[in-house]
């Protein structure tokens, strides 16, 4: 018998950790491993929603699978971007990325 | 306090604690394997909110195809040769934005009165999982395939680069 405040709890905390960690760091690796931080404090709010308030329908399960999907596909894409951004400029600090800026 | 709950304190704080890890290491080898520990973590969440099937694809998928994926791009832009701070100057202000976050949550979470909670984790089968998934969301599902296969393509296409280069 976990009250839900428990589960909604701990996903704030991984996210508030996922939120300092996209700000603070400086690489772009390091920042993606925030966001999937994040996502899953995202996925645990769906999930522990679904199961104690609505069981009947557990829309939440459906839509932490269909996340976790996304972020499957955004890894890989993010990855790709930032080997890209490394072999062309050797760099893999979001800050340096700055080729926008004149 | 009962054993189910001990059980989840226990879990939570090791979820915690690769959470942490992730945004505080300074050797991203390290923050990497904390992101593991963290994932592992969220799989036994799922298991106590008896989810049993997002557990197996949050190992499956996380704690294999994306973790490895994540130190493999570490080894080829070679993160830790680059020289510098790994957290920006904006640091403060960064840890002072995610603690308002998070007080303000909790307290959202705390004050808020859930209708229609059941108390307890109800569970869902993974058959009735898989009937609506072909059935009410067989679009979305169709949608996520593609959007998978999109991904996939594309992202081959950046990372093997031009022809002769």
């Amino acid at each position: 018998m976990i009250p839900i405040d428990n589960f909604l709890v701990l996903s704030a905390i991984l996210f508030s950790l996922g939120m300092y960690g996209v700000l603070a760091r400086r690489n772009a690796v390091l920042i993606l491993m925030s966001v999937e931080l994040m996502l899953q404090a995202v996925v645990i709010n769906f999930v522990a929603f679904a199961v104690y308030l609505n069981p009947e329908t557990f829309t939440g399960i459906i839509f932490g699978i269909f996340v976790i999907v996304i972020a499957a596909a955004e890894v890989g894409l993010a990855l790709a971007i930032i080997l890209r951004l490394f072999r062309n400029r050797q760099i893999s600090n979001v800050d340096e990325a700055d080729l926008l800026k004149w | 306090m009962t054993y189910e709950e001990a059980i989840f304190y226990v879990i939570a704080a090791i979820t915690v604690a690769g959470g942490l890890g992730v945004v505080t290491a300074r050797n991203v080898i390290h923050s990497a394997l904390f992101l593991i520990l963290a994932l592992l973590g969220v799989a036994a969440v799922y298991v106590l909110l008896a989810s049993e099937f997002l557990a197996i694809v949050q190992v499956l998928v996380y704690g294999g195809a994306v973790t490895i994926l994540i130190l493999f791009a570490m080894m080829l832009t070679r993160v830790r040769d680059i020289a510098g701070p790994i957290d920006g100057p904006q640091r403060p202000i960064a840890a002072l934005a995610a603690t308002v976050f998070l007080g303000t949550t909790v307290l959202a979470v705390t004050q808020t009165e859930w209708r229609g909670d059941t108390g307890e984790a109800t569970v869902v089968s993974i058959d009735q999982i898989g009937e609506v998934l072909f059935t009410t969301w067989a679009m979305p599902f169709e949608i996520a395939s593609l959007v998978l296969m999109v991904a996939l393509v594309s992202a081959i296409v950046l990372a093997r680069g031009e022809e002769g280069e």
